[in-house]
């Protein structure tokens, strides 16, 4: 390539970003009378199933608040538009866009992407750009002792998720006459920031009810078998039993619970519904305890979706395919309201202003309530725990919004 | 760690468990690692893209049980598609890096692997599938040990094929036409081999036993499009452990390993299983070393 031609080439591409630049912010964030978001989310690529969830839960929810007359500042009611990119659920590729959003496009309210490694990799960026986030996907403990200021989640952090199923097997030991000290509590967590989340907030508990720990195994990321771990668990005989190791964990450990037999009073694991282990594996998965950020069961109510059960039979209506409406999408969804709701209170699109009133969010909505931590996390809203009985997921935990009640110690048919 | 010894020897009968498990997931190893073994030794082609064909026979039987078939009946379907399926591969691509430089066949086989992946994304999306036998689980030993008869199945058919593969090498003319281009190709050609059809086959052979492996995976573990490397990783620690050239010395280290991980995994947890497979691959490449040098200096 010649001189001359790499010269003119520099050129080219200068006057072209500049124009860009220059012509972005001035009327990119609110074109006439709609407001854009921007997002960058997995519609390809290892988290595309749960992206393209979380991005029809934002469709829907910007469908909805432009029907209900759209969000009104200054005087003025405005629609809603998302600007979407494809970060190939790559972090590296999150963070370029993140970057490509708020400099070229010139927006200036993000919603986050999916998963807590591609949240991991944009905080940064809005954060120095000082440009507000919420997120509904990234769950991750971490993302919420950097001291970020932009950051806003609408769901409950990891360490919850398998929390609350150290109290109830609490509950059990004293229902069946014993200490909750005398429980002994086998684990197995995948070697991933997410599965260390959910173990520390396990042992946190554990201690506080002094139970003990029999077996603590970290499953390598790409272990594909969990048989020596089962049957140390098979060996030991513990009261409970917790997995997190994301879909194919759950996958993995139902599938070797089976086949080795194992028969622990209680088993807790995420990624229930995620691995469609019901579906897979029958009965086998009975009484199986798994978390879950939202059920269209619970009781949870709001101004514009209804009921949690009104906003499943929306949401259903709306997207075909779908016989269960996964919480990756609801939570979507609150975080649009999340957005109204701050655009309206600040009355303005000031970002410093909308920051001020995203912190001093107090909603109520069909996802659960929503108030956020000086980290950005919303403490408003409890992890439920589902109990697959008879294959359904029943809410069994906490109390305060129990259907079913809880059976234990676990039966399944034939073992 | 000591109680969990301490524990082996309380109940010794988890011993057989351990060792039941290890030679199970081994043999299914095997067939992957046998197929690499193949190509490596006679093509000296290293396939990155061993793990991605042993999926894509699990696809292949998880497609059937869609279609209302048995998984198990995805053996044969694997095994014919897959051969085709590295037939052409062979014919598109492999053919232009044989004999080149050992990083263009990892680059080529890597991105191979890529796009590999990328189509099961596309088609199966990313979610995690398994395909079910249905097979029934007995118990033996007043309930300590467990075999699911599919594990069982998967061990025998997986010694089948090893068995008719080897025979095959052996006996009948492509097998020996094989390894006399192995041996030396340009021999091999003065001698009126097609080399060219030689290494198409060899390559189309290992695409079919890692199908064949795929399908048994199907029923034992769990698929996803981006699982295929853990395998590509364990075939390239088996032949490299049985040194090269060793065909049944594949199929020992294959199974070793499998009950080395499975003990590793009770005795120091699940964090330190594939630490211990690999360890053991370091130590025994070192102690190679060390008999070589011993050996070469007892010739001089």
């Amino acid at each position: 390539m010649s001189k001359h031609f790499k010269f003119l080439t520099a050129l080219a591409f200068g006057v072209a970003a500049a124009g860009l630049v220059a012509a972005g912010p001035a009327h990119a964030k609110v074109e006439g009378d709609t407001i854009i978001i921007g997002s960058a989310i997995s519609f390809t690529g290892k988290y595309s199933t749960n992206g393209i969830h979380a991005s029809n839960g934002y469709d829907l929810g910007v469908k909805r608040i432009n029907e209900m007359g759209g969000v009104k500042v200054g005087g003025k009611m405005y629609k809603l538009k998302i600007k979407y990119y494809d970060d190939e659920s790559t972090p590296l590729r999150t963070a370029q866009l993140a970057e490509r959003l708020i400099k070229q496009d010139g927006i200036k309210f993000i919603l986050g992407p999916y998963s807590s490694a591609t949240t991991k990799a944009m905080a940064p960026i809005t954060e120095k750009y000082k440009i507000p986030m919420v997120e509904a996907e990234g769950a991750s403990r971490s993302l919420f002792t950097q001291g970020y200021k932009y950051l806003f989640a609408v769901l409950s952090t990891s360490e919850q998720y398998l929390a609350s199923s150290i109290a109830l097997a609490a509950e059990m030991a004293k229902k069946a006459g014993k200490k909750p000290s005398d429980v002994r509590v086998a684990m197995a967590f995948e070697n991933d920031p997410f599965s260390l989340d959910v173990r520390a907030g396990v042992i946190d508990d554990i201690k506080k009810f002094g139970m003990k720990i029999v077996i603590d195994d970290k499953l390598p990321r790409d272990l594909a078998d969990m048989s020596a771990t089962l049957t140390k668990v098979k060996a030991l005989k513990p009261d409970l039993l917790v997995i997190s190791g994301h879909s194919k964990g759950a996958a993995t450990a139902a599938r070797q619970i089976k086949e080795l037999k194992i028969d622990v009073p209680m088993i807790a694991i995420t990624h229930c519904e995620a691995a469609k282990i019901v579906k897979k594996f029958g009965a086998a998965t009975n009484d199986f305890l798994c978390p879950t950020q939202w059920a269209e069961t619970l009781s949870y109510k709001g101004k514009y979706f209804g009921t949690a059960a009104e906003y499943d039979k929306l949401f259903k209506a709306t997207y075909d395919g779908y016989r269960n409406v996964p919480y990756q999408a609801a939570q979507a969804s609150a975080a649009v309201l999340v957005w109204k709701d701050a655009f309206e209170r600040a009355n303005s699109f000031d970002t410093e202003k909308l920051r001020q009133a995203l912190s001093e969010t107090n909603m109520k909505t069909f996802y659960g309530d929503i108030r956020f931590a000086p980290g950005g996390n919303n403490i408003a809203k409890p992890m439920v725990l589902r109990q697959i009985q008879d294959g359904k997921f029943n809410v069994v935990a906490p109390s305060k919004w129990a259907s079913h009640k809880v059976n234990w110690p676990r039966k399944v048919p034939g073992m | 760690m000591l109680d969990n010894i301490a524990l082996l020897g309380i109940a010794p009968l988890l011993n057989v468990q351990l060792l039941l498990d290890g030679l199970f997931i081994g043999a299914i190893f095997v067939l992957a690692a046998y197929g690499l073994a193949l190509v490596w030794g006679v093509m000296n082609v290293k396939n990155l893209a061993q793990g991605d064909f042993v999926m894509m026979g699990g696809y292949i039987a998880f497609v059937m049980t869609k279609l209302g078939i048995h998984p198990i009946f995805g053996l044969p379907v694997a095994i014919v598609f897959m051969f085709g399926f590295g037939w052409v591969v062979y014919r598109v691509i492999i053919y232009r890096v044989v004999g080149k430089d050992l990083f263009t066949s990892l680059l080529a086989t890597f991105g191979m692997a890529i796009v590999i992946q990328q189509l099961l994304n596309l088609i199966f999306s990313p979610d995690v599938m398994v395909a079910e036998s249905g097979f029934a689980i007995r118990s033996y030993l007043g309930g300590m040990v467990t075999v699911a008869d599919i594990k069982l199945i998967s061990f025998l058919l997986a010694g089948v094929l090893a068995t008719l593969v080897i025979t095959f090498m052996k006996y009948s003319r492509m097998g020996q036409a094989i390894r006399a281009t192995a041996q030396d190709p340009r021999a091999a050609r003065v001698m009126g081999i097609d080399t060219e059809r030689v290494y198409a086959f060899t390559f189309a052979l290992n695409a079919a036993i890692c199908g064949a492996a795929g399908v048994l995976i199907s029923m034992i573990w769990v698929l996803q499009p981006f699982f295929g490397m853990t395998y590509s990783i364990r075939a390239f620690v088996i032949v490299t452990a049985a040194g090269l050239g060793n065909l049944p010395g594949v199929i020992i280290a294959g199974l070793g390993l499998g009950a080395v991980e499975q003990f590793a995994g009770f005795i120091l947890g699940a964090e330190l299983q594939q630490f211990t497979v690999v360890g053991l691959l370091v130590a025994i490449l070192v102690w190679r070393q060390v008999q070589m040098s011993r050996h070469r200096q007892a010739v001089r």
